[in-house]
């Protein structure tokens, strides 16, 4: 606060006084809201040229991403299906991200968790659904847990770069899912497609009554109203985002740096190795390549688009379901190949990193200081 | 079966020759992030990078029918992402790693989608010199059969290595690399010398990709780099930041990426999966030798935000 607030006070009364107030108590939060909004809307036009250079009408391409998306209560349970996957990944680059760490191997974490949760399916047949789902979780929990923390480890313990290791565990995981689902694990009767055995139905999660949307979406929700209510409202938290400030302040007030390193990477992995199991109990009932789907890709998306807030990640993740879910329509109905979701994913991406040179620069948000 | 005559010799051979051929992509990107690095900048988005330079490539070579032309499209397609890169980067605090990871899923992407309608013809390959006539053994010769871009990135290596040590050009991308604030001292500009220095990098990266898809495999299909970029990236850790290095290390790495193919021609095939992974379990194996959390990375340039 300045005297030139107060003077305007004195002079305008209680109105403009009321206005610099808002802005100077809300104004970073319109930041957050407002920038990359702004950068969505500008991928979308340039993806929209990009569309109209392959001779389509970019008019006819936003019409049906948004019908595709969110246009009927068929593509909003599309939509919230593919979002389910993608909060839990965006949380795997998301937890890390608060201690300065660039983790980029949700995926693999993902293909873990679902070989650990389907084995623990398949390990225990014939005991009641409930049991075997609970072991799934858990089992596919650790299994992505362990996999990040196996990165976290490596820069803790040996300084190798966490962003190039998880990279990497994402080809090797995807190597050993090769391997299990055509040798150990493979389901003789899988003939075309190399599969493990199914699940068994009894054990799927199913959906939402009422719904399509399967109970993964609900996962997702918890996982990232915890993880938010863990950073920032609970001392564990705190101590991840000192140490992510500065980590040698955090050493001074000797706080464990392994010892948060090591959890916050368990606490991601597991994020990522639930959307595995979800993919495994609710929509594929086994494991198969197909589990390589590309959401661990797209969930760092959604996490810098968040700017790795956990909250933020639910619209974000919702509004990437969407983008993702209308592919099909757009494939269908404007001959545009699969592949137009990852280039736009990609636009989107670059927008939204050089937007961050934009935060505090905003004449009118800055108010009067 | 011809294999019979020479036996369990085909897997240390195929092995040889496919750390020619299968080592050329790795080579040529190495060599590409060694400059970029060594100007005080990563790029990830390298292997985005590698997959449009294959997909360029081939698409330029069916439509000319000449594929070196698809080559030189590689690489110029290379340079663009590398100015993308640069031109990001140079805007206040953005972050050089996560624009890379960006430049990644755009990439691959970007090639997807424009490379749809090219999965279907065949373009013009790049020709191959046979350097193995003098012998009766045809996977000799087949070892042999190398290619024209694999003896340039062969020669790449010591030029920069003696144009890192002497040249000009040399000198300002060190420094830039090891100082930002000595280079603007000396009135260089460090943006515009990183810039070309992706550039650079990513036109090498191109040509890389240009060698996937025009020779070895020899044909465009979306499977056709699985993290070849990311793990030259990698390699350049591991290198040291040194031209010459690049070279031995990439040798190495084709010939551990060969050892899958080459127990599957001889009948080996359980694990053909994990031994196609060797690349990238070497590469973290090494990374968790070389690194070490006590100190940064011998030879590592100072500016470089990875090992700080």
């Amino acid at each position: 606060m300045t005297t030139d607030a107060v003077e305007s006070v004195d002079a305008a009364g209680v109105v403009p006084a009321a206005d610099v107030g808002f802005l100077q108590r809300y104004g970073a939060t319109i930041e957050y809201i407002l920038i990359p909004g702004a950068a969505l809307v500008g991928a979308l036009a340039v993806f929209g040229a990009f569309i109209a250079i392959y001779g389509k009408n970019p008019l006819d391409l936003y019409f049906y991403m948004y019908y595709g998306a969110f246009g009927t209560w068929f593509s909003w349970q599309n939509t919230l299906t593919r979002a389910a996957p993608l909060i839990l990944t965006a949380l795997c680059t998301a937890l890390p991200a608060q201690l300065g760490m660039v983790i980029i191997g949700g995926e693999g974490a993902l293909l873990i968790g679902a070989l650990t949760a389907t084995s623990a399916a398949l390990a225990l047949q014939g005991a009641a659904p409930i049991v075997v789902q609970v072991a799934m979780v858990i089992a596919g929990v650790i299994g992505g847990g362990l996999w990040i923390t196996l990165s976290g480890a490596l820069r803790q313990y040996r300084g190798v770069n966490e962003t190039i290791s998880s990279l990497l565990l994402v080809y090797i995981a995807l190597a050993i899912l090769n391997h299990l689902v055509e040798g150990p694990m493979r389901d003789p009767a899988s003939l075309n497609k190399p599969s493990t055995r199914e699940i068994g139905a009894a054990n799927m999660i199913g959906s939402i009554p009422g719904t399509e949307v399967h109970w993964g979406l609900v996962f997702g929700l918890v996982a990232a109203v915890a993880a938010y209510v863990l950073i920032y409202h609970t001392t564990f938290g705190f101590a991840a985002r000192v140490a992510g400030g500065n980590i040698r302040a955090a050493k001074i007030v000797g706080l464990s740096v392994s010892k948060l390193i090591l959890t916050v990477c368990f606490l991601a992995g597991g994020c990522a190795g639930l959307a595995g199991m979800i993919e495994v109990a609710a929509v594929q009932g086994r494991t198969n390549a197909n589990l390589a789907a590309g959401y661990g890709f797209t969930g760092i998306l959604v996490a810098f688009l968040a700017r790795q807030n956990p909250l933020a990640i639910i619209p974000v993740a919702i509004l990437l379901g969407g983008i993702s879910a209308s592919g099909g329509l757009l494939q269908r109905r404007l001959g545009l190949p699969d592949a137009s979701v990852l280039v736009l994913q990609g636009i989107i991406f670059v927008f939204v990193l050089a937007s961050d040179a934009l935060y505090g620069r905003i004449g009118f948000l800055k108010g009067k200081s | 079966m011809a294999d019979a005559s020479i036996g369990l010799w085909t897997v240390p051979l195929a092995v040889f020759g496919g750390a020619i051929r299968v080592s050329t992509p790795f080579l040529f990107v190495s060599l590409g992030e060694c400059i970029t690095e060594r100007s005080g900048r990563i790029n990830l988005g390298l292997e985005g990078t590698l997959v449009m330079g294959a997909m360029s490539a081939y698409g330029i070579s069916y439509l000319s029918g000449s594929p070196w032309l698809g080559v030189l499209a590689a690489g110029v397609t290379g340079a663009m992402f590398g100015a993308l890169h640069a031109g990001i980067c140079s805007l206040p605090r953005v972050n050089d790693i996560a624009v890379g990871i960006a430049l990644m899923l755009l990439g691959t992407g970007l090639a997807f989608f424009l490379g749809k309608p090219l999965i279907e013809p065949t373009a013009a390959r790049l020709p191959a010199i046979d350097f193995g006539w003098w012998s009766d053994v045809p996977q000799l010769r087949a070892a042999l059969r190398i290619n024209v871009l694999f003896l340039i990135g062969v020669a790449i290596a010591p030029l920069l290595y003696w144009a890192f040590r002497t040249t000009r050009w040399g000198l300002l991308i060190r420094t830039a690399g090891e100082s930002a604030d000595a280079a603007r001292a000396m009135g260089h500009s460090v943006l515009l010398i990183r810039l070309r220095a992706t550039m650079v990098g990513g036109f090498l990266a191109g040509i890389g990709g240009s060698f996937l898809s025009l020779f070895y495999p020899g044909s465009w299909n979306e499977g056709l780099s699985s993290g070849q970029g990311i793990t030259a990236v990698a390699l350049v850790i591991f290198a040291r930041w040194d031209p010459m290095l690049c070279l031995w290390t990439s040798l190495a790495f084709g010939g551990a990426a060969a050892l899958g193919p080459a127990l599957q021609s001889v009948g080996i095939t359980s694990g053909y999966h994990l031994f196609n992974a060797a690349p990238y379990i070497l590469t973290l194996a090494i990374m968790i030798i070389t690194c070490s959390p006590k100190r940064t990375v011998t030879g590592a340039p100072a500016e470089l935000s990875i090992t700080r």
